[in-house]
């Protein structure tokens, strides 16, 4: 194999793993601290797709107001994701598991449907913002700029995510949460507001990759609940819960899905589950996370 | 959020009840005896949809013996489905085995991989429970989907043939029905006899050790249950019956689709039993027939049927906890107590 061809495959699964970083992180936050999958997730990430879609529409249908348009769409997103926990996740927080499963399962129909409803069936495009439009050379191929961003802001959110949690107060909070919710509460933490923040983050990271997806992928009906399942595989390899567990997790996914073509091609998408089911059976919490 | 156990919100099952002249009437026959009727009585389409809230009744009473019985939260329960429909079908389509044995054959492949796949899903606890078991349906879908010489991959395997009924012409009053009533009347009958067993199994010892279970794990191994086997023999005796009912889905859908074993066909099951009322044996087969029907009369008027779906979820969760079921007990138990009153 030739050193080029190996390249742009390590290359093409890093893409794939940054954005699964940047959807599968917010999924990750929220199961750490709130210890329930949100099915939703996917939907949040569809929605900042088409928002981000009509915000370009709106602002300059060429594709120029790309940037203004994704932190239209991130944002947006963030406060949808606020108002969901406030009116409705509060209440199921004692209940179990099961219905809060049910209770994200419901937003991933009615949020889909709701798209569909709004910008209809068809695919939309958005178009490569100008200033990452072109293509560099290396080791023979050519790396698209765009994709080189998205390489270089996985990492980028990554550690400042993990400096934000290790050295910053509002991060001791977060990981005291974490630890143990009564006794944040007693000791007169305002817990409630701290779960809210990380809801309304978790939503703003899905709407921003969301709309960052745009200039490489169409926006479909379906995506949201396409890539749930993805980043779901993605955090349960790294560890719910664990920031840099989900970085890890995402680049063994895109490269065990970006040689397992190469190896058994057809049978990808069956050794990434396989994967999977074998690290809940040998390590329940993840390559990197710790039991609960 | 703790992780410690609460019992859902519902009757226990298989206690017995205060008898009183209503409980007296065997319902469960009269109902069956009904839906026997509607070759008859009915259209084409009446017995489409009789036959398909029989199956999905099956299926969902068959989660619930996880679910509501013994608490365990299944998100894969579709891959026994998936794997008895795909059992089935390849044995009556592709080697032309006669379906009284492809019928077992698919009921004990389904049984052996729930004991494969459950002996290591029990090991884990709640949330994790969960994980594994959606990611072992993932995995028979990814395997259905992409294994396109057995199992036709997503092309499926159509036209899977009727089972031969001859016999059934051979009874009086029988033999001028079409092979699709016929076939629904056979495909009744399995489902009574496999709703009796797995009612009996509720109600019986084993079914209490599982209630048991459900309510207080520790205590249940505290004094002396095993408590990981009762749970695995929960899962495959509830992965058979899901076999058996996706067995009887493929030929009465006239072909087995990997659509089947994708992950939102858990929920949707899942849906099908809490609507109903995961307490009550008879909560999942009601929650089964409101679902469908009002699919079908969603549908004749709108494509949201999603957004409905959703919509009727979310009412059940903040609203109506204990399903149907539960809302009528609770209702009955209020005009009674007034009665007395």
């Amino acid at each position: 194999m030739a050193a080029s061809f190996l390249f742009s495959q390590v290359m093409g699964g890093l893409t794939t793993a940054m954005f699964l970083f940047l959807i599968a992180s917010g999924l990750s936050l929220v199961f750490g601290i709130m210890r329930v999958i949100n099915f939703a997730h996917g939907s949040f990430y569809m929605l900042g797709a088409y928002l981000a879609w009509q915000g370009v529409q709106w602002l300059h249908p060429t594709g120029a107001g790309f940037w203004l348009a994704t932190l239209f769409a991130a944002v947006t997103v963030g406060v949808l994701g606020a108002i969901i926990e406030r009116v409705f996740f509060r209440s199921l927080y004692g209940r179990e598991e099961l219905y809060q499963l049910l209770f994200t399962y419901a937003l991933v129909l009615i949020l889909g449907d709701a798209a569909k409803f709004l910008w209809g069936v068809e695919q939309l495009s958005v178009s490569t913002p100008p200033i990452l439009s072109g293509g560099i050379e290396i080791f023979g191929t050519t790396q698209p700029l765009y994709t080189l961003f998205i390489i270089a802001i996985g990492p980028a959110i990554a550690i400042a995510g993990s400096l934000v949690l290790s050295r910053t107060g509002i991060g001791r909070l977060v990981r005291a949460a974490q630890m143990d919710r009564e006794m944040l509460d007693a000791l007169g933490a305002n817990v409630g507001a701290i779960y809210t923040g990380m809801f309304v983050f978790a939503s703003f990271l899905a709407g921003l990759s969301g709309a960052l997806v745009t200039p490489i992928q169409s926006i479909v009906p379906g995506m949201d609940v396409l890539i749930i399942v993805q980043a779901f595989i993605v955090v349960v390899i790294g560890g719910m819960g664990s920031f840099w567990g989900t970085f890890w997790g995402s680049v063994i996914y895109g490269e065990v899905l970006s040689f397992g073509i190469l190896i058994f091609p057809g049978f990808s998408l069956f050794s990434v589950f396989a994967l999977m089911a074998v690290i809940l059976i040998v390590r329940p919490w993840g390559l990197f996370g710790r039991p609960l | 959020m703790t992780t410690e156990t609460t019992a859902p919100a519902a009757a226990p099952i298989g206690v017995a009840r205060e008898g009183n002249w209503v409980r007296r009437i065997p319902w469960t026959l009269i109902v069956f005896l009904v839906l026997a009727t509607v070759p008859w009585v009915g259209s084409r389409y009446d017995t489409f949809l009789a036959e398909q809230i029989a199956i999905d009744a099956l299926f969902a009473v068959s989660l619930n013996l996880l679910l509501g019985t013994t608490g365990l939260v299944s998100f894969g329960h579709v891959a026994y489905f998936g794997v008895g429909a795909y059992v089935c079908g390849i044995l009556m389509k592709t080697y032309e085995v006669p379906f009284i044995f492809a019928f077992p054959a698919a009921g004990l492949g389904t049984a052996l991989f729930a004991l494969v796949s459950g002996y290591f899903c029990v090991r884990l606890i709640k949330l994790y429970f969960a994980m594994l078991t959606l990611a072992f349906s993932q995995i028979v879908w990814a395997v259905a989907y992409k294994w396109n010489d057995v199992t036709g991959g997503d092309q499926g395997l159509p036209e899977i043939p009727f089972p031969d009924l001859d016999w059934m012409s051979a009874i009086p009053g029988l033999g001028d029905l079409r092979t699709n009533d016929q076939f629904y009347l056979l495909a009744l009958a399995i489902i009574a006899v496999s709703l009796a067993i797995l009612h009996r199994l509720v109600r019986s010892p084993f079914g209490r050790v599982l209630t048991t279970i459900r309510d207080n794990p520790e205590r249940a191994a505290f004094i002396g249950v095993n408590v990981r086997a009762y749970q695995l023999a929960a899962f495959v005796v509830a992965g058979t019956f899901a076999g058996f009912a996706g067995a009887l889905y493929g030929i009465f859908s006239r072909g087995v689709f990997a659509d089947f074993v994708f992950w939102s066909k858990s929920a949707e099951v899942m849906i099908m039993a809490i609507l109903g009322g995961m307490g009550y044996f008879w909560g999942p087969p009601v929650g089964a027939a409101v679902l469908v029907w009002l699919s079908q009369k969603i549908t004749a008027y709108t494509e949201y049927w999603p957004f409905m779906l959703g919509t009727i979820l979310l009412v059940l969760l903040f609203a109506l906890p204990g399903g149907i079921v539960g809302g009528l007990a609770a209702l009955w138990n209020r005009i009674q107590g007034r009665r007395r009153a």
